[in-house]
């Protein structure tokens, strides 16, 4: 992984078109601006990882969960 | 032909294909999806089955099937906030194109079953496309215990009833 230092007020570019920029560096946190296409979805890991974990266990059901859960929505 | 995992081997009308083109979160790969319902026909719900097709062949991880719930069905109030950006890579879409639907995990003890408000799927009927997106609301949880609730509008229903 790529390891760059910035100072506040500095980018890095992503390819063409997508520009993150140091707002803010106050103690441990830093406040970053994402300049993206549209069409480019940005999270925060955090919330990206519960997503794929979700899925993941949605994807692990049972044939013996699938009948209850048929029962269940009648 | 589609082998579905829990619904044998179906016909899917090239026409019902849906079109992830990012895939979804831990499923990037596959992009190309079917709606079916409960019993593996279609059917208005409110348990659908959002299930991959396999263009593959034998490919193991590309068979994978996601119990998908109408979530207005549960809360009438759902208004999950989306970014305009993510509804328009979905193309074009009157409000009566575009359908919501959570997934649902349902482990061993059913009693402990959870939907993932937070981040619905969005399909839009009308282009065929679409995606799971991360709602603006960090009240929406992403393990929303289901059982209760459901219990709860049953009990309510049936009291309504006597």
């Amino acid at each position: 992984m790529l390891a760059l230092s910035r100072k506040k007020n500095e980018s890095i570019m992503i390819g063409d078109d997508i520009e993150i920029t140091i707002v803010d560096v106050q103690a441990d946190q830093v406040k970053l601006a994402i300049g993206a296409p549209r069409n480019v979805p940005v999270h925060r890991k955090e919330i990206y990882l519960q997503i794929q974990q979700e899925n993941k266990a949605a994807a692990k059901i049972s044939d013996k969960s699938i009948e209850e859960l048929k029962g269940l929505m009648k | 032909m589609v082998k579905t995992k829990h619904f044998g081997e179906i016909n899917v009308d090239e026409t019902k294909v849906i079109e992830f083109e990012d895939g979804l979160p831990g499923f990037t790969h596959i992009k190309k999806y079917v709606l079916l319902a409960n019993d593996g026909n279609e059917g208005s719900g409110p348990v659908f089955w959002l299930q991959s097709i396999n263009e593959s062949g034998n490919n193991e991880d590309a068979d994978v099937a996601l119990a998908l719930v109408n979530p207005f069905a549960f809360y009438p109030n759902y208004s999950p906030e989306i970014k305009d950006e993510y509804v328009e890579t979905l193309g074009h879409a009157s409000s009566n194109d575009l359908s919501v639907f959570n997934v649902v995990v349902v482990p061993e003890d059913i009693k402990n079953m959870t939907v993932n408000l937070r981040a619905p799927i969005l399909i839009n009927q009308h282009t065929k496309k679409g995606a799971q997106v991360v709602s603006e609301n960090q009240e929406y949880g992403v393990r929303h215990f289901l059982y209760q609730d459901i219990e709860k509008i049953r009990k309510t229903f049936e009291e309504g009833g006597k």
